[in-house]
């Protein structure tokens, strides 16, 4: 796939709670193909502090629109200088990057997000349910206030939550919710804190579930040339933002 | 029409802009976004005798105006390099050069000798400044009679054009250019990244798994100047600047201290495109400044 450098306009902002917003950014030109699990490289100009451009997943695109959403935690100075953009700044972006998720055909698939993590779920879940595919997305949040944006996965499938508060859905995380131990999934797909995907992982091993998780290493340049996001795997050191971020979990050293 | 041609004595450069080593690939992840013909070279990824896997993540640290890395001579060896990426990029239209690392001399050797081999290949650039390799590398370039050593019995394997980039991290670097002037080097490169480390005050733990690591970037460009215009003073072979630069306003700065060509970075993160960019502003700076030959600005710094 071709990667691009181009000049998006920031068209659209939307704050969910006061760690998180959505970004809806718009190409001159139409969009070239892009898969879910992607992400873009973002570069920061309102702040002279930050020095490299942000990866951020790719939460959603709209290709009637030329539009790629994206979801954002304010974690640090980038993430929190691109939340301060006026509707109409110019966001240059190194585009699309990384490998995908497996679209299977026919199959049912659980999506499993926690906190930020939830970010590229909501295009899988879309490109998964026009694929064929029974969809189930469990999002894990802390409290209610956190279980934002859920509308938009019900197209595509059946949306679960899990509140450690027990405010909204089931407590707990969500690697503890009932579905997965009273129905029968032939793959998972996870993206958040290690800890959460580590548990997925376990989830699957242990019910012979195919099972990818995204990683969020930190980069300089997203697309291979700096070697600085590597994870170890199997096969030795592997770049996230070319050999994936999408990773099967059989091939790391979990 | 302005001249950008360039010479590293035999060496004919079509302008002075190359690509640093380990912040380019191969060239090839560049090919989306820039026409690599356009370049003057390419330095591609540090290449040893035998395949490493570089350090542990977390392997990056974004610093004030800069970054740290300790990517540790990640790479697959000589012979994977001769054998499987050789014949993808040695018809690119611009001079690709091999950066040779190692932590042994006769490693180094070994590594030229089978450079010296490859027809398109018109030059290396021996690495004697990787801060971020236990065993050795900038060793060789933080003492003179290590730095001799090395280049004097690389100089008797290869041919070609011969490069040596050295490392800031010296108390008197001109004194290391002269050094591996004196045993045939063609040319010096510097400089290479400054140790550096940082750490995370709440977590209390360093942010790179090696503790330190290399600082690249803006943050790093007044003491590469400096170095440039020192070393272009005492040495009489070609001297390629580099540190820092982002723009064509900071190449033009290096060519004033005395740098024939220059070599982009860190940038290349930022903007996949900014080396082409670089050319072009060279370019529109001349014509600005009445100036046809860009080898009329190499070490025109006025002082006066």
């Amino acid at each position: 796939m071709k990667k691009l450098i181009q000049d998006f306009e920031l068209v659209k902002y939307e704050e969910l709670n006061c760690e998180h917003y959505v970004l809806d950014i718009k190409a001159n030109e139409p969009l070239p193909e892009i898969l879910p699990g992607q992400f873009v490289n973002v570069r920061v100009d309102n702040n002279n502090s930050v020095f490299l451009r942000r990866p951020l997943s790719i939460h959603n695109v709209d290709y009637d629109r030329n539009v790629i959403q994206l979801f954002v935690k304010r974690i640090g100075e980038g993430t929190k200088s691109l939340g301060e953009l006026s509707i109409g700044a110019t966001v240059s972006v190194v585009y699309p990057l990384g490998n995908s998720y497996s679209i299977p055909k026919n199959s049912k698939a659980v999506l499993i997000g926690g906190g930020c993590g939830v970010a590229p779920l909501l295009y899988l879940s879309k490109c998964l349910h026009e694929a064929g595919n029974e969809v189930t997305t469990i999002l894990g949040v802390r409290s209610s206030y956190d279980a934002v944006g859920l509308e938009a996965y019900k197209p595509y499938g059946r949306i679960l939550v899990t509140t450690e508060d027990g405010s909204e859905g089931e407590k707990g995380y969500p690697t503890q919710h009932s579905v997965l131990e009273n129905e029968n999934f032939d793959y998972s797909f996870t993206c958040g804190p290690e800890p959460m995907m580590k548990a997925v992982a376990a989830y699957s091993d242990a019910n012979d579930v195919t099972c990818e998780v995204s990683l969020e290493n930190t980069m300089a340049c997203g697309f291979g040339a700096c070697l600085c996001c590597v994870t170890d795997t199997k096969e030795g050191n592997k770049c996230v933002c070319t050999e994936g971020p999408v990773f099967n979990v059989k091939d790391l050293k979990w | 029409m302005v001249n950008l041609e360039v010479k590293l004595k035999d060496l004919v450069l079509k302008n002075p802009v190359m690509t640093a080593s380990g912040t380019f690939g191969f060239g090839e992840e560049f090919a989306d976004f820039i026409d690599l013909s356009q370049l003057g070279g390419i330095l591609v990824k540090g290449t040893t005798r035998y395949h490493r896997e570089g350090n542990p993540y977390p392997r990056m640290a974004e610093t004030p105006s800069g970054m740290l890395n300790a990517v540790g001579l990640q790479n697959k060896g000589v012979e994977n390099f001769c054998n499987d990426i050789y014949p993808r990029i040695k018809d690119y239209k611009t001079n690709v050069m091999v950066n040779v690392s190692g932590s042994l001399v006769e490693d180094c050797v070994e590594t030229a000798t089978m450079i010296n081999e490859l027809d398109h290949i018109p030059g290396i650039e021996l690495n004697i400044s990787c801060p971020n390799v236990k065993e050795g590398g900038m060793a060789f370039g933080t003492s003179c009679a290590s730095a001799e050593e090395v280049v004097r019995e690389v100089r008797k394997v290869y041919k070609k054009h011969l490069m040596v980039k050295l490392s800031p991290n010296v108390t008197d670097i001109t004194s290391i250019a002269k050094a591996v002037e004196g045993q045939g080097a063609d040319s010096v490169s510097l400089i290479n990244t400054l140790l550096g480390m940082a750490i995370d005050a709440e977590t209390r733990k360093p942010l790179l798994s090696t503790v330190t690591g290399g600082l690249s970037g803006p943050a790093v460009k007044p003491v590469a100047l400096r170095m440039v215009w020192q070393v272009a003073q005492a040495v009489n072979i070609p001297v390629v600047g580099l540190g820092g630069i982002m723009n064509a306003k900071d190449a033009i700065e290096f060519i004033l201290a005395g740098a024939t060509a220059i070599q982009i970075g860190t940038a290349n993160f930022i903007d996949p495109q900014v080396s082409v960019k670089v050319v072009e502003g060279i370019k529109e700076y001349m014509i600005r400044h009445q100036v046809s030959d860009i080898n009329d600005l190499i070490g025109a710094i006025n002082l006066k």
